[in-house]
């Protein structure tokens, strides 16, 4: 063994043949060099990545440091997990971990199919026009300030909002959606329909114009009708587009509408709208415990990228389809 | 065969109708706001106004219009909009461009690097902690520097500058045109549609913001309008304003005052729609090539 090894160092040095590596480090510092305008572009976005997305994540660090206002951003000295146990024995922590968990799946269930709902009947139009006009219009909310969006809420569930005086108007009494704790999901959820159910039907939308024609027109020789040509063609067809949005939410499935929520929930209905992330907010920016909302936070992300890894995972084990 | 049966016949009205209706459940606030903030105080708290003005007057908008506060904070809006756009425009057409030269030394670390930190962030409290140890509290840069590459848009722009013929570049550069001289004489000139959804993607994005003023900012002077409508909100939500005697009778008090805030927040939205809308769509579309 021990030969072989010694001339294998020796080699290049003794034969005059300058070491691989040394050379294509040589070599691609002077292709840097000659080409240093192009690699001097990198020099802003890189700093911006390493201060403003890198620095935070070693940010985290803190979740395991105790941390002192105006010292190190790192944290002072070494506290093992014990941010990390004050959350696991915290009542508040699963109560708000359970909220979150009830309050997105609900989302996913409703918002998911509603763009693909729509998609498919914006696609039965004969009228281009409509089709159009129906479009336009349902993408506005996208591009609203999300508390716009929440004045809008908070405006049409007041007591004496819209929603009451139809519910009056039919006779019923009015209800304080707001101050009652069993309607915020709803009307969260709602609100997230609302929003996203035009604006999710792009892609959709994109990948039934994709669809083979010839397909459908050996489906009308075969006699399908067209229900039969949507379950059969039309469905599979945008199915990878259904499976990947599918994945993507699913890694977000943690990250409920923070800002949203912040902005329209109040102490009355914290009992079903109070999650993680707003829980976080307080403790960590209204209280001041640091390090415990971070470590609840990292807690946090680390859910969500296994949610994201594990989702795209089982996508690309059954369907072949995959983020990466 | 080519004849459509009765029941695919009677499907497609009422397709039309669910459809009408999905404009309408999607129009009703917006029109429901602006009849609002037309209307009188009396009428909105009576729960009278839906989509028509009752009480019809634009003396709400007069307050607001008077109220400096209002404008001081309008323009911060639009300063923050303005520099927030052209920092993220420029260093994400750098970013984009660099990463879409496949003679990159790196191209793939680079691209990881960046890609990365989509699927893991840092979280509130350690962003917090770095803007308050930059020393960046109410200064402009906590609100336009932390957002200055959105990944997202990187990827979208370096997708498209992957699409433009590489001979193009080839011919400047035997030409003796130098990197730079290339990207803003040859390859700007041909990327302006999606340089325009760039700009619109930033500029609705950071109109739109509030969140990192609310963090950062605490002098009245330096907020933008979002704050201002965020903080009309919350004093007349429930539960939360020591002091009101009943919550409802606070929501009375600023609800056309809210409307009015509202309509002059989201005008500008509106006025650039139809062209913000097609752009918005076709980044989409070139997003979700390499997503």
């Amino acid at each position: 063994m021990e030969p072989v090894a010694e001339v294998s160092k020796k080699t290049p040095q003794e034969i005059g043949i300058p070491e691989v590596k040394g050379n294509r480090l040589i070599r691609n510092l002077n292709l840097i060099r000659k080409d240093w305008q192009l690699y001097s572009l990198l020099i802003l976005p890189i700093i911006y990545l390493v201060i403003f997305k890198y620095v935070p994540m070693l940010g985290n660090i803190i979740a395991f440091r105790r941390f002192m206002p105006g010292g190190s951003i790192f944290g002072e000295e070494w506290v093992g997990l014990h941010y990390f146990e004050m959350f696991i024995h915290d009542a508040n922590f699963w109560h708000v971990f359970k909220n979150t968990l009830l309050l997105s799946s609900i989302t996913l269930l409703f918002v998911f199919p509603a763009p693909i709902i729509i998609a498919l009947l914006l696609n039965e139009l004969t009228s281009q026009k409509f089709k159009k006009f129906v479009q336009t219009t349902s993408y506005l909310p996208h591009f609203l300030s999300v508390v716009i969006i929440s004045g809008m809420i908070l405006q049409i569930t007041a007591g004496n909002g819209a929603i009451n005086s139809l519910i009056q108007f039919f006779g019923g009494k009015p209800i304080l959606f707001m101050q009652d704790q069993n309607w915020f999901r709803p009307v969260y959820v709602i609100s997230e329909v609302w929003q996203t159910m035009g604006w999710g039907t792009i892609l959709y939308l994109a990948a039934l114009t994709n669809i083979d024609d010839s397909l459908y027109e050996a489906a009308k020789i075969d006699g399908a009708n067209r229900w039969k040509q949507t379950i059969h063609i039309t469905i599979p067809g945008i199915l990878p587009t259904i499976v990947t949005l599918l994945i993507l939410n699913i890694g977000n499935l943690l990250a409920v509408g923070f800002e949203k929520i912040l902005l329209i929930y109040n102490p009355l209905n914290y009992a079903t709208s109070d999650v993680i992330s707003t829980y976080l907010y307080r403790v960590g920016l209204q209280s001041s415990n640091f390090s415990y909302a971070t470590a609840i936070g990292l807690f946090e992300s680390i859910i969500g990228l296994i949610l994201v890894f594990s989702a795209n995972y089982l996508s690309k084990k059954f369907t072949d389809n995959g983020l990466w | 065969m080519m004849k459509e049966s009765l029941q695919y016949k009677i499907f497609k009205v009422i397709n039309v109708i669910i459809l009408l209706l999905v404009v309408y459940v999607t129009l009703f606030p917006f029109l429901n706001v602006v009849a609002q903030s037309f209307s009188g105080q009396a009428e909105i708290a009576a729960g009278k106004v839906n989509l028509i003005p009752k009480g019809f007057n634009v003396d709400t908008y007069k307050t607001i219009i008077h109220d400096k506060t209002f404008w001081i904070n309008y323009k911060n809006t639009v300063v923050y909009t303005i520099v927030a756009t052209l920092i993220s425009v420029v260093m994400t057409t750098m970013f984009a461009y660099v990463l879409s030269k496949k003679r990159l030394i790196g191209r793939k670390f680079f691209t990881s690097f960046a890609i990365f930190t989509m699927f893991f962030n840092g979280g509130l409290i350690p962003n917090y902690i770095l803007i308050k140890s930059l020393g960046w509290t109410n200064t402009i840069w906590a609100i336009v520097i932390p957002g200055a590459i959105s990944i997202f848009n990187m990827i979208i722009m370096k997708t498209f500058f992957e699409s433009l013929p590489e001979e193009l570049e080839e011919a400047a550069s035997i030409d003796g045109s130098s990197t730079y001289r290339t990207l803003l004489t040859i390859i700007l000139p041909l990327s302006k549609p999606i340089l325009a959804t760039m700009v619109l993607f930033y500029a609705v994005g950071s109109w739109n913001s509030w969140f990192s003023a609310f963090l950062y900012l605490d002098k009245q002077e330096l907020f933008p309008v979002t704050i201002y409508l965020r903080n009309l909100l919350a004093g007349a939500s429930s539960g939360q304003s020591a002091g009101a005697t009943s919550a409802d009778d606070l929501t009375q008090i600023a609800a056309n005052i809210k409307a009015v805030t509202m309509v002059l927040t989201v005008l500008p939205i509106l006025m650039v729609y139809p062209f913000v809308q097609k752009h918005f769509v076709t980044g989409i579309m070139l997003g979700s090539v390499k997503q």
